[in-house]
């Protein structure tokens, strides 16, 4: 895109942000048009990481796509892998054991609060402040590594499968979430301490970024992005599945849709999702965590979409199936990709430096967007 | 609205539909003429409303190529499918990034990918590829000697 750089006809200026650079998380690429220091248009390039992920799936069975999910959203894998076997459950009609199912809504929360956990030293990071980041990874770790008994990796985990979920908890597990719960339960304090409360903080990401509730609509913004500009868009609580419709949580909306109102819904659910694992953690049902089913699995002919609510949104699986052992055509609708393409409307008529917030409370992965 | 209860609204409003039968949403099966008119009613009627295009792609079925829209309401968390059929040679089909903005995206993907031209967008390149890239990656037809494994 060297071609690009410079400045146009009208005087403005045109730079390059990423792909290598610190703010975007990754390899994202944005083509920034400036009249001084005013946004005037944002314009992402994408493909840096782009693995064409749904081709790959295409000739893989249903039982190994699950496996190159977890490498989309790295971030919250679990619900990746849970999208999926949701959806080929579905196509097969099976029925999940009680326990498997209070372990998936486990293991999805803790992901969510671990994602959440990241986002909120990264976003402080980005706006200037290092130590924030070091405080929420102190906490992170200790998720990495129950996550780690279980299910033996700390990002891609690969846990959820069809019919249930790999194998039995690690005995360890339930000691050790509660330990968790316990000292970060003593360190929120700190969290309002170092962040929330902090003046600057707040002067730099309110009236940062906005988006009106119509728009996030249009744009298809879910997950906190939508949230924070009031739309209810809780796949958990709209379209319930696993045990969510039993279980005691608030959707948490803000109204503002700016970049604090995405900040205070963020932190908000990360005590929602506290809530939820504290009503499941000493509630495990015995019994199998894992359905009986057939060595090779094959869905009926037809078309199979489920959603999931992730750390960043609605992911939306869509399998077309052709009645064989492999999907003959596979779409991942990521939250990150619909989230993405309303930067340009939020940014438009900020300051480049007020860019960064705004991209900051999108929590973008882009191996999510790319695929 | 419940999927019978989409399906007879739908039929009051225009006539000769094509339903699909044994989906878990309503699929209607619509023309590549008739797909933009047809958009504009989902979008604007009042008792239909679906404002939330969450999920836009294109299959390839060998023959043909069929796009594939799944629409929501935000008001009535309903749910409906919409398919059109578009021909290989000639993949054309009206862009509805006007009605739904998160549609600007999808179409870009899908016409990189899978090589749908979608008539009437603002921005219609590559988004993933590069600009001189050849050939549609997710098409059945596709083949690339250097970086793909057949299994």
């Amino acid at each position: 895109m060297l071609e690009e750089l410079g400045t146009n006809d009208q005087g403005d200026m045109i730079i390059n942000i990423g792909p290598q650079h610190p703010s975007t998380h990754g390899v994202l690429h944005l083509v920034i048009t400036l009249n001084g220091e005013t946004v005037k248009k944002v314009e992402p390039h994408l493909g840096y990481i782009h693995r064409s992920i749904e081709k790959m799936c295409e000739s893989l069975s249903y039982r190994q796509f699950i496996y190159v999910t977890s490498r989309m959203d790295y971030l919250s894998s679990h619900i990746n892998n849970h999208g999926c076997a949701l959806c080929v459950e579905k196509g097969l009609q099976i029925e999940i054991p009680a326990r498997a199912q209070v372990i998936r809504v486990l293991m999805d929360e803790l992901t969510r609060l671990a994602s959440h956990l990241l986002w909120w030293g990264a976003l402080a990071m980005d706006l200037g402040a290092f130590t924030p980041f070091f405080y929420s990874f102190r906490e992170r770790e200790m998720i990495n590594e129950l996550m780690e008994d279980t299910c033996g990796a700390r990002l891609t985990m690969n846990y959820i499968v069809p019919g249930g979920v790999m194998m039995d908890l690690h005995p360890d597990f339930q000691r050790k979430v509660k330990e968790f719960l316990r000292l970060f339960k003593s360190k929120i304090h700190e969290y309002d301490d170092l962040v929330t409360g902090n003046i600057i903080f707040q002067n730099r990401t309110k009236g940062v970024g906005y988006i009106s509730r119509e728009d996030a609509i249009s744009y298809g913004c879910t997950g906190p992005t939508g949230r924070g500009s009031g739309l209810s868009c809780d796949i958990r609580k709209l379209y319930p599945y696993e045990i969510y419709d039993q279980l005691q949580f608030d959707e948490v909306i803000e109204t503002d849709g700016d970049s604090w109102a995405r900040y205070k819904v963020r932190v908000g659910e990360m005590m929602q999702s506290m809530r939820i694992i504290e009503q499941l953690i000493d509630n495990i049902p015995e019994g199998e965590f894992q359905a009986k089913t057939k060595a090779v699995l094959k869905l009926p002919k037809g078309d199979f979409y489920t959603r999931v609510e992730t750390a960043r949104g609605e992911l939306g699986v869509y399998i077309v199936s052709e009645g064989g052992s492999t999907p003959y055509r596979i779409k991942f609708r990521s939250p990150g990709f619909s989230n993405l393409s309303a930067l340009d409307h939020m940014s438009r008529g900020g300051k480049i430096g007020d860019l960064m917030a705004t991209m900051g409370t999108l929590d973008l992965v882009i191996p999510d967007i790319d695929r | 609205m419940t999927k019978d209860e989409l399906k007879i609204k739908f039929e009051s409003l225009q006539e000769g539909l094509n339903f699909e039968e044994g989906t878990e949403w309503l699929t209607i099966n619509v023309d590549p003429e008739g797909f933009k008119n047809f958009a504009l009613l989902l979008r604007n009627n009042n008792e239909l409303h679906f404002d939330y295009l969450f999920c836009l792609t294109a299959v390839d079925w060998k023959t043909h190529l069929s796009v594939v829209y799944h629409f929501s309401s935000t008001i009535f968390r309903h749910e409906v499918v919409i398919k059109v059929k578009i021909e290989k040679s000639n993949p054309i089909v009206d862009t509805v990034c006007d009605i739904w903005r998160t549609a600007e995206f999808h179409e870009r993907e899908a016409y990189d990918l899978l090589g749908v031209e979608f008539v009437g967008h603002p921005d219609l390149r590559r988004l993933f590829l590069t600009p001189d890239h050849e050939g549609f990656p997710l098409r059945k037809d596709y083949e690339d000697p250097i970086n793909m494994i057949k299994l």
